[in-house]
């Protein structure tokens, strides 16, 4: 009953790199429409979770399953991974081919839509991370925050349920992680059930419906941003929020 | 390409100059003569199936070498292995045995099992140089697909394409340029390497150097212009790669 269902339910789910736990027995549902901020020291699991959501990490153990489809197989990968979009912290555009080319690649040939279909569904996507003009580009012409939008709106070409994002702005420099997080927040404003992994507090407080603090592959301390910021449970959590907000 | 040039004509000249010294008897290929002319032309014409063999056995190497490759690759050891196992066992046997092997062996072996075809020493020598090319193609391609960042891939998978797509129209197109230069070479190395056709009687260049030699015991031109011959045909091919190169913008550091 996929409309029924959580948007994301985890349950018990744990990976290993080898000898190393990166994750330990995680808990975590979603709700549809919800709006999750992931934080945490480097090391802490945080990417590793969301990168189990659409398997690009495989699980060892734990049930996954998205929009009601259960992690079973690799069918239901597929079909999970067609509900979700991601967005990467290096962007991923394939560089080889221009912006459009880049959002009508899925479309066309995962989902079978025309050319011409697929690019009126990217020029629209395009005008909403507003750079439709840098359409016949190719990915290394533009600036890391253009990128960054350019691969938001390539995730979006396919039309997912759910957008995950991968540290979205770590890499981009400071003047251009604004533009990147006002398309993510209008993202948020419109209603799209969404993980973020983030060290951007003020985009936090501003858009997420809940906060997660993971440290050493378990998920530590979670509340609403209110909660999460003025009155945070646990010693690390408030050590990390210290470190992270001094400056 | 000058530099190329001048090392030619550098070349020519030291050997015509020795010319004068009574070692030389160019007349044995003086176009001017009726003799040198038609040996001139017998020569020449191995052109035609050196290049024909170099050719089919370099598509036939690509296409064995991109089959072996990409299970090479695998997450899966057992699909890995059986494609390691065929690179480090034809990569160890050299190209002058396993011709003799596939020219006088594989005949057998087929009948044995039913099939009854004759290898000639065209298809023969195709054969043992692809085989044998393949294994080095396999690991240029695994190096040239490795290369590729694996967010590459993973944005494939988010965007929904399947292994072969992803393959097609995000990895191999990107590949493709960092593996020509390597891909360039291993042509130029099947294009040397034919001359050994010319010991299961392939009428190739060599081939027909050898026949000359012997009926017109002038060892010394007759192996001079051998060399020049495939000297041309291996500058032609590397002008042609520079060119493919930077239409396909191989060169990345620019």
């Amino acid at each position: 009953m996929p409309g029924d269902a959580h948007a994301i339910e985890i349950k018990g789910l744990n990976k290993w790199y080898g000898d190393y736990q990166a994750l330990k027995d995680i808990d975590l549902t979603v709700d549809h429409g919800e709006r999750v901020v992931v934080c945490g020291p480097s090391g802490s699991g945080k990417s590793t979770l969301i990168r189990c959501v659409n398997s690009l990490e495989a699980k060892d153990s734990g049930l996954i399953s998205v929009d009601g489809i259960e992690m079973v197989d690799s069918q239901s990968i597929d079909a999970i991974r067609s509900e979700v979009g991601m967005v990467f912290q290096q962007f991923n555009l394939f560089p080889h081919l221009t912006i459009l080319q880049n959002l009508t690649l899925g479309p066309m040939k995962a989902r079978g839509l025309s050319k011409a279909d697929a690019e009126a569904r990217a020029m629209q996507y395009l005008e909403r991370v507003r750079i439709p003009d840098q359409a016949h580009k190719k990915p290394s012409e533009l600036s890391g925050g253009q990128q960054q939008r350019v691969a938001i709106a390539r995730s979006l070409c396919m039309e997912p349920k759910i957008m995950l994002f991968d540290e979205p702005t770590s890499a981009l420099d400071p003047e251009m992680i604004s533009e990147v997080l006002d398309v993510i927040v209008d993202l948020a404003e419109e209603g799209m059930t969404m993980i973020v992994v983030t060290h951007e507090m003020g985009f936090a407080r501003k858009a997420a419906d809940r906060m997660i603090f993971m440290d050493h592959g378990a998920i530590v301390e979670t509340g609403t941003p209110e909660q999460f910021f003025e009155a945070p449970k646990s010693e690390r959590c408030k050590q990390f929020l210290s470190q992270i907000l001094q400056h | 390409m000058t530099f190329r040039t001048a090392l030619l004509l550098g070349s020519l000249f030291v050997l015509a100059g020795c010319s004068s010294s009574g070692n030389w008897g160019w007349y044995v290929i003086d176009p001017t003569t009726k003799n040198g002319a038609s040996n001139i032309r017998f020569l020449l014409n191995g052109f035609g199936a050196t290049i024909l063999l170099s050719v089919i056995a370099a598509f036939m190497s690509m296409a064995i070498g991109m089959m072996v490759a990409l299970p090479g690759m695998s997450s899966n050891r057992w699909i890995r292995l059986p494609s390691r196992i065929y690179i480090e066992f034809v990569r160890a046997i050299p190209l002058l045995p396993m011709l003799f092997w596939v020219f006088y062996g594989l005949p057998v072996v087929l009948k044995s099992i039913g099939i009854n075809v004759s290898i000639d020493a065209f298809w023969g020598a195709i054969i043992t140089l692809a085989i044998s090319d393949s294994a080095f193609t396999a690991e240029i391609y695994r190096s040239g697909i490795q290369s590729i960042n694996k967010g590459q891939t993973e944005a494939a998978k988010t965007v929904g394409l399947t292994y072969g797509q992803t393959m097609r129209y995000v990895i191999l197109p990107q590949a493709i340029r960092r593996i020509l230069p390597p891909l360039a070479n291993q042509f130029i190395y099947i294009v040397k390497m034919s001359a050994f056709a010319s010991v299961i009687g392939m009428q190739e260049l060599t081939r027909r150097a050898n026949e000359l030699v012997v009926t017109e015991y002038r060892p010394l031109e007759i192996y001079t212009l051998l060399i020049l011959e495939y000297l041309v045909l291996v500058l032609i091919i590397s002008f042609f790669v520079r060119w493919l190169e930077r239409k396909m913008g191989s060169d990345e550091s620019k």
